[in-house]
């Protein structure tokens, strides 16, 4: 039956994740923006404590909805939260039951560690079947050698240098094979030959590291191959590799459409306490023609806002149904990035000179915002998978 | 629990308005939009489906069904889908049967409702829009005013689907400040239906102007009695139904655009497969969806009797942008062949630019 009613127990996470964000993230949020690479430690050891190994997959709609508002609070220091993440969902949909126990153990134990995932190179953002980095089976050690070069690597600097934790490295293992030779490998914080090369300087979520890693015959134990090293052409698109790294996109794309309704309801917040204070409160019943025009455009910016949550909303829920939801999952991250840029933009837009202002947050949200639109598959990527999807098109059929 | 499944019933349903609306609307809608007449089997067969007599309870002769915006939702858009001037046809008896069992007295249940529950198509319809540009049904022009035991009625109206032929017709007025129903029937002394209005879309679908000149009916005939009724519920409930029925026009121009351009080749290949145009689908698709599902929301939460004001006219407010880009769209797909009328585009671009207009003309 359809509904739309959280239960008691999802309201109060989401209601607890709010008050942490008021009280805990907000003050300290504009610090880590202007102090770009220092790490706030007080703030992962508490995160480590209260969510220490929960991953990103099977996440249900309470658990979305709890990370709209930690990034109501701030998506930087949201993304900063210890925890398995992007590696760690790679390594539950590909690996095996001994693979997933050797090696998200570490994340429910000891210090705060992460998990990463490399996927972008230089040469190779969107275009993922591109990449350049190899791994070689040297069978006399048994042992995969990887090399190449891995860049924006969110959390690669905590996974590697500041933890032991690690990385999921996308290498391939025939570059003639194309999708089919793509593998996804589990580097350990630690091996020789993986270092951290580089913490780059963002536009926003300044708290989160991202960073580039140099693999320079990088040797890692055959079993840290997640799945199946055989090349197998299911078909020219599909195989088993590289439908399983795009399935992980599946559970992560209406996480980050959830990211993005959190920073935009934080500047549509924003916007209508100042309002508020000024005595303007939307009137929402009233015919266009007897609204001021920002009413129109808040209201105008709360309905592009409940259009993505709902198609978030729908997402999420397929996923803890275990239906397919690529379409819908695209659909979701597609809409949230657009929306999150248009409202952080006009929000800056409303406020005139307190927008602009370093003083009040509008402007980093407005640069926090963009990047939902860009990772984990740009506006433009989701937007090509939904055409292909509603087409029935292969990519060779549109590209 | 959060979920987006509708129950076993409201799929049965949905199948049957899809099987009717195929085997039915779909086969003549682009001539009733050139003639300008829907053929009466069409809405007999429509009626014999119950859309109207199942949400009425047994002891008022009805099916006793559940009385739900979310299950009328999901008619709405399937009927819309078929064509929107036979779904605003079909549907057009709601507009006084839903108020009256959500809002009316028990002797305005007694007296109204039977009727709407017989073997022939009950013809009632509300008439709320004025035919003026500041338009706000919140300050109507039209006036109520309690006179000796009854109310007198004055004013000008327009958009009244099936005002000519309707037994019945719920006025909304201006009474004491307040928007407020009342019930007038067919020959009330005062009350003129004008002409039929000629429209962009909905050709097929007959309203009329309507003049109310000192137009005196029982006191009783105010909807909801002494108490009245919330007319802030019908207003959500009908831009839940146009949101609706916005999703379904779309659908309809969304579904065509999309294999037309799988079909039409341009520069060897389809046109589909090129960007500019499969971007321009996908966009189509998203903001599709997207409307539905901010129409189940706010149609969910009429249905546990809370206030929907803000969920509904946000609904509205996308779907009426939606409804107009989507079929806009779908004609610019087609190039030169959507403005042709051997393709139905151009109709739903023409429907579809009415969405925003409709308010009042159709609830679920």
């Amino acid at each position: 039956m359809i509904d739309f009613e959280l239960t008691a127990e999802e309201q109060a996470m989401i209601d607890r994740a709010h008050k942490e964000s008021a009280e805990v993230i907000r003050p300290i949020s504009r610090y880590y923006d202007e102090h770009e690479h220092k790490s706030p430690t007080e703030l992962i050891a508490q995160q480590w404590q209260q969510q220490g190994g929960s991953g990103i997959l099977g996440l249900g709609v309470g658990a979305s909805l709890r990370i709209l508002e930690n990034c109501w609070g701030d998506a930087g220091l949201m993304l900063v939260a210890p925890g398995s993440g992007l590696g760690g969902a790679a390594i539950l949909t590909s690996g095996t039951q001994e693979q997933q126990a050797k090696f998200l153990k570490r994340f429910s134990e000891g210090e705060p560690k992460w998990g990463a995932m490399a996927m972008t190179e230089p040469g190779a953002g969107s275009d993922t079947a591109a990449i350049q980095t190899t791994a070689v089976l040297d069978t006399e050690t048994n042992e995969w050698v990887l090399n190449g070069e891995k860049i924006f690597i969110t959390g690669g600097q905590r996974a590697m240098v500041d933890s032991d934790g690690l990385v999921v490295v996308w290498a391939t293992v025939d570059k003639t094979a194309g999708r089919a030779g793509m593998k996804p490998f589990v580097v350990e914080a630690g091996t020789p030959g993986a270092t951290i090369d580089k913490v780059e300087n963002k536009l926003g979520i300044r708290a989160s590291d991202t960073a580039a890693m140099i693999l320079d015959n990088c040797r890692i134990p055959y079993e840290n191959i997640l799945g199946s090293p055989e090349v197998r052409k299911v078909d020219s698109t599909q195989t088993a590799g590289f439908k399983r790294a795009m399935a992980t996109f599946d559970a992560t794309r209406p996480i980050i459409a959830a990211m993005a309704l959190g920073v935009g309801r934080a500047s549509l917040d924003f916007v209508k306490e100042a309002l508020e204070k000024e005595g303007i409160t939307i009137r929402y019943g009233l015919p266009r023609h007897k609204l001021t025009a920002i009413e129109c455009d808040v209201m105008e910016m709360e309905a592009d806002f409940k259009a993505a949550l709902m198609l978030m909303l729908r997402a999420v829920w397929q996923m803890s149904q275990f239906q397919p939801n690529s379409l819908e999952a695209s659909m979701a991250k597609a809409k949230a990035g657009i929306v999150v840029t248009r409202i952080t933009q006009k929000a800056v837009e409303m406020m005139g000179p307190l927008g602009y202002s370093r003083k009040y947050l509008l402007e980093k949200w407005m640069r926090d915002g963009k990047i939902n639109d860009i990772f984990e598959g740009t506006g433009q990527i989701n937007m090509l998978i939904v055409a292909r999807r509603i087409l029935d098109y292969t990519r060779e059929e549109l590209k | 629990m959060i979920s987006f499944s509708p129950s076993e019933e409201q799929q049965m349903i949905v199948t049957m308005v899809k099987e009717f609306v195929n085997d039915h609307v779909r086969k003549v809608y682009r001539e009733c939009d050139e003639s300008g007449e829907i053929p009466p089997n069409i809405i007999d067969t429509a009626w014999e489906l119950g859309f109207i007599a199942s949400s009425i309870p047994e002891e008022f002769q009805g099916f006793g069904g559940e009385r739900s915006a979310l299950t009328g939702t999901l008619i709405a858009e399937e009927l819309a889908w078929g064509d929107l001037s036979m779904a605003m046809h079909i549907l057009c008896p709601s507009l006084v049967a839903m108020p009256v069992v959500d809002m009316g007295t028990e002797e305005q249940k007694k007296h109204f409702l039977p009727s709407f529950c017989g073997d022939k198509f009950k013809v009632a319809t509300a008439a709320l829009i004025e035919p003026r540009f500041d338009f706000d049904p919140a300050e109507l022009q039209t006036t109520a005013k309690a006179d000796n035991g009854s109310y007198i009625l004055n004013g000008d109206k327009c958009y009244v689907p099936l005002a000519a032929d309707a037994d019945l017709l719920l006025v909304y007025a201006n009474d004491g400040g307040k928007t407020q129903g009342f019930i007038v029937e067919k020959g009330t002394s005062g009350l003129e239906i004008v002409e039929r209005e000629k429209n962009m879309g909905i050709k097929a679908l007959s309203t009329y102007e309507v003049s109310l000149k000192d137009c005196k009916i029982p006191k009783d005939n105010r909807l909801g009695g002494d108490a009245g009724c919330d007319f802030g519920r019908i207003l959500n409930l009908s831009k839940v139904a146009l949101s609706a029925m916005a999703v379904g026009v779309a659908r309809a121009a969304f579904e065509y655009s999309r294999d037309y351009a799988k079909e039409r080749h341009a520069f060897g290949e389809p046109i589909a497969s090129r960007q500019a145009i499969a971007f321009m689908l996908a966009e189509m698709a998203i903001d599709i969806d997207a409307t539905r599902l901010m129409a189940w929301e706010a149609a969910w939460k009429l249905d546990r009797n809370e206030d929907a004001t803000k969920e509904a006219s946000l609904a509205k407010m996308y779907a009426d942008k939606m409804a107009i880009n989507v079929t806009s769209n779908a004609v610019q797909v087609l190039g030169g062949h959507g403005y042709i009328r051997d393709h139905p585009v151009e109709l739903w671009f023409r429907n579809g630019r009415g969405i925003a207009t409709f308010n009042g003309m159709a609830i679920v």
